[in-house]
């Protein structure tokens, strides 16, 4: 599962006086089975990137290939049709919907594929077992810790069963040991065959060993440093 | 006349539905000039947004002019005794000159609304919506229809007289009489009947042919109007006669009653609806060729045009029940 | 299948948030069951008292035959009976005596009607509901009314007339003919008007026609002019209320809008995350049409439910004068329930389809809003 980027640029308010680019004419390639790390001051267009290569917005130029096939010029539609079956998401702030339960947080993703309701829920229950969430799946998802709530939000995000796992700073709101214990995941997950692509401005991740390729970017371009 | 909740109604629902026919056509018209599947900027991703909303926009207004449709004829039923002369609907819609076309109009709008739903659908199974250009450009052709067909309503209602007298649908629909409603029933119930087993018969076949091996869907399309014309022809002329059980009576509205178990919207609802589903699935069968459309194709017309052969099937049955189960005996002079 | 349930799951989550937004929601729902309260009501109303007045007229002549001098209404001489001669369909005719009379009392106009049939002593009279409530009278009590000589003459009340006829009979008064004839001065040749009944209806034109050339200084009325009459009456009145009512419906429309763009900050970043976690635009707008659904259908139940209550077991309080009719006697009668799918489909374009055209462009807003704040 190889993503490819050619001559990627993202422009906002085209046309108008405060136009910018996030993203400038950025070539890379994300390798399968592989930790990348995208790392790089705030504004240097990491998160745009990786909404890009997510499939969550497309590009104002350039190319985007998935498995070779040409995706970057798709409609939202089938865009979002490929990003469900392909990736899992995990944010900053976790962001899971309050007043829902863990379970009910964790299988909305999967929603809008139609499956029947109790494979939904065994494999909903799986995800939380593998990460020793089991006993939570009934909890208010506003009452769980910074630690707990990743693991659900890394739960929802493989929900799925997606070939690639996306995480967007998602160590930013915690400390050190919650970190580490983030990179233990991360390391399984890889291990067990999934692509893992993250963005994060804490040396704690892009210098640890488990990362397989480091990306630099500054003002939305690749950093031949 | 005018104050009649009904009628507020449906002049709401008109005015309503011109509005956001103008919204949509003046989106259409910036399709028409801006659409670029292949651009990523800004413009274009705001397009594909807004199609969303045309879309929804419109799925809504074709519902709700259907309803409207319904409501138009029943409210012609009911306002029946407002009028001196008019036993049901048929005296109502003649008692001015706008409302026989208003009728006309929205079962035309009906039809048309079917075909840019069906068209929408199966563009949006194509990964460049391939079918954008001609959908919108077949908007801009519906937007006036649906404007005159309010403007058409309006003056239909606001002229409405109750002092004229107006004729009751045994005087219409005489052989004597004149006007479309007239040449209908001069129809003999033998040329009726043939052209409606013909017309059946070549609908079923080229039906068949047509979802078994995907040939010949703009033959479908064409016979499939001439079925359904052929249909309505027959209603008048002698499946009406075999429902109310009298050989003058040939009123299309009286069979909606409930008098008559409603047996109008068994026979009118199938063929509508069939004959929608016929006009979209051959009409589909023109853009086979698209590659991103060609295997979404395939796959939706035989279904659609399957329910459209169940739908016509099901008018024939009803109607060949209503004339054998009827009390009636046609003797030789009819024929 | 996947088409179900991927609906079944929408509106899963739809009712899940709906349940959690309940505060605003339990707002717009108020005020959207008020209006269908309000437009249903009226609707039911007018449609009992259509059926009503056609069921009570069932028993009235087919023909009344009025004499008119110089445009005016006028006493019938009673050999106009003979005078209109054979006329087919015709089986019975005869001559009806009845007039109003206005007292000063109540300031209210009583109808008196000559009523053979009911055997009344000379100065006996059976009453109507509405007079025995004005004047406060049962049965025994007496009524003291100044003749058109002007005597006061005291009649003593032998019945009060059925709650059942009351929409005609609130004011009436029904005396022997002898009574009448000398309470209001009229010789023993004159009637009021005459009633013709007619078995056949087709035939009640032909034979005013007749009448017409028979006797031409007289007019007839036919039954289903008056019941036509009516029908127009109520439907005209029915139509003011909606209007007058159109404000309201313009002011719900302005609130569903508002209400609809005006997503929480809680509510963007809810769809946020929906589309960032692998909903997309039709998902969303799907859920928040359902949202519109479920929001009509419980307002259109409700209202309409509260409506039928308030219609025919609280015997419309709230708006029956208007669409009655203006009188001191107010008739009092319990409509019979009366629904009709006619009556739901205009009620439906006066409610659904207003919030929903209001509500569609904030909604697809709301759904094609971009998931990029939520990843930031």
């Amino acid at each position: 599962m190889t993503i490819r980027l050619e001559n990627v640029t993202k422009t906002f308010n085209q046309g108008l006086h405060n136009e910018f680019s996030a993203v400038k004419n950025v070539s890379l390639e994300i390798q399968p089975d592989r930790i990348t790390c995208l790392t790089g001051p705030s504004g240097s267009g990491k998160t745009t990137l990786l909404s890009m290569t997510g499939c969550l917005a497309r590009p104002t130029s350039g190319r985007i290939y998935l498995h070779d096939r040409l995706i970057s010029n798709l409609p939202e539609h089938f865009l979002t049709e490929i990003r469900r079956r392909t990736f899992g998401f995990v944010f900053q702030r976790f962001n899971l919907i309050h007043d829902m339960t863990v379970l009910e947080n964790v299988l909305l993703p999967a929603y809008p594929l139609g499956l029947p309701y109790r494979k939904l829920v065994d494999m909903g229950q799986h995800q939380l077992a593998a990460l020793g969430l089991a006993d939570k799946r009934h909890e208010k998802s506003q009452h769980l810790s910074g630690g707990e709530a990743q693991r659900v939000a890394i739960c929802r995000a493989l929900i799925n069963d997606p070939e690639i796992l996306i995480a967007d700073e998602p160590t930013a709101n915690l400390d050190s040991k919650l970190s580490l214990a983030f990179l233990e995941i991360i390391h399984t997950l890889n291990a067990a065959g999934k692509t893992i692509l993250l963005t994060s401005h804490d040396p704690l991740i892009y210098q640890s060993p488990v990362i397989d390729t480091v990306i630099k970017l500054h003002d939305g371009e690749i950093d031949a440093a | 006349m005018l104050l009649n909740p009904t009628v507020l109604a449906l002049i709401l629902v008109s005015l309503s539905v011109s509005g956001m026919l103008l919204l949509a056509s003046v989106f259409a018209v910036r399709i028409l000039r801006h659409w670029d599947i292949k651009s990523g900027s800004e413009l274009q991703i705001s397009l594909e947004r807004r199609t969303y909303l045309i879309s929804t926009i419109l799925a809504w207004v074709f519902m709700a002019e259907l309803i409207a449709l319904l409501l138009f004829v029943y409210n012609a039923e009911a306002l029946s005794s407002q009028f001196t002369g008019a036993m049901c609907a048929t005296g109502v819609l003649n008692i001015n000159g706008y409302g026989w076309p208003t009728l006309f109009l929205k079962i035309a709008l009906f039809f048309l609304g079917a075909i840019w739903l069906i068209l929408n659908h199966i563009d949006r199974k194509g990964y460049d919506y391939p079918l954008v250009r001609i959908k919108y450009a077949l908007l801009l052709l519906i937007a006036p229809l649906v404007w005159a067909e309010a403007l058409l309503q309006l003056l239909y209602f606001l002229n409405m007289d109750p002092d004229v007298i107006t004729s009751c649908c045994g005087s219409l629909f005489s052989a004597d009489a004149e006007g479309v409603a007239a040449e209908i029933s001069s129809f003999t119930p033998r040329t009726a009947m043939l052209l409606l087993v013909g017309s059946g018969a070549a609908v079923m076949i080229s039906g068949v042919a047509y979802a078994r091996r995907q040939v010949g869907g703009l033959l479908f399309t064409v016979i499939s109007l001439i079925a359904f014309v052929s249909a309505l022809i027959a209603t008048v002329s002698f499946i009406a006669l075999y429902i109310y059980e009298h050989p003058h009576h040939h009123c299309p509205f009286c069979i909606l009653k409930a008098g008559h178990d409603f047996r109008g919207y068994l026979l009118y609802i199938p063929l509508f609806a069939a004959t929608a589903l016929a006009l979209g699935s051959g009409l589909m069968s023109r853009f086979r060729h698209i590659p991103s459309l060609s295997a979404a194709i395939e796959a939706e017309t035989p279904t659609m045009t399957w329910m459209a052969l169940l739908g016509y099937l099901i008018f024939y049955l009803i109607a060949a029940w209503s004339v054998l189960g009827s009390n009636l005996i046609l003797g030789e002079n009819w024929w | 299948m996947v088409l179900l349930q991927r609906q079944r799951y929408l509106i899963d989550y739809t009712l899940s948030a709906l349940y959690r937004h309940k505060g605003k929601n339990l707002g717009l729902l108020l005020v959207y069951t008020l209006i269908v309260f309000l437009l249903a009501s009226v609707m039911l109303f007018t449609q009992s008292l259509r059926q009503e007045a056609a069921r009570t007229l069932q028993n009235a002549p087919e023909i009344i035959v009025q004499r008119m001098v110089a445009g005016r209404h006028a006493l019938i001489p009673a050999d106009y009976l003979e005078k209109m001669g054979r006329l087919r369909g015709v089986s019975e005719r005869h001559g009806r005596l009845w007039g109003y009379f206005y007292d000063p009392v109540v300031k209210a106009n009583y109808t008196l009607m000559a009523a053979d049939h009911k055997q009344l002593g000379e100065r006996d009279i059976a009453i109507g509901a509405g007079v025995a409530r004005a004047r406060g009278l049962e049965i025994g009590d007496r009524l003291s009314l100044r003749s058109s000589r002007g005597e006061p003459t005291s009649f003593r009340i032998r019945e009060i007339l059925h709650p059942d006829t009351e929409l005609l009979s609130a004011d009436l008064i029904l005396l022997p003919s002898a009574t009448f004839r000398s309470f209001f001065g009229i010789a023993n040749n004159l009637f009021t008007d005459l009633a013709l009944t007619v078995r056949n209806p087709a035939e009640t034109r032909k034979i005013a026609e007749k009448l017409t050339l028979r006797l031409p200084d007289t007019r007839p009325i036919l039954r289903e002019e008056i019941l036509r009459t009516y029908d127009a009456i109520f439907n005209w009145r029915q139509g003011i209320v909606f209007v007058l009512l159109s404000s309201a419906l313009m002011a719900f429309v302005i609130f569903a809008w508002d209400k609809a763009s005006g997503l929480s900050a809680e509510e963007k970043r809810e769809i946020g995350i929906l589309k960032a976690i692998g909903w997309d635009s039709n998902d969303i707008l799907a859920m928040k049409l359902w949202e519109g659904a479920v929001v009509s259908v419980t307002a259109f139940l409700l209202g309409y439910l509260l409506a039928y209550l308030h219609v025919f077991h609280a015997s419309a309080e709230l708006f029956s004068s208007v669409l009655k009719g203006w009188a001191t006697l107010y008739p009092q009668f319990k409509p019979i329930p009366a629904i009709d799918g006619l009556q739901i489909a205009t009620l439906f374009f006066f409610t659904v389809f207003p919030y929903t055209v209001a509500t569609i462009i904030p909604v697809w807003r709301a759904a094609v809003s971009d998931p990029d704040t939520v990843m930031r």
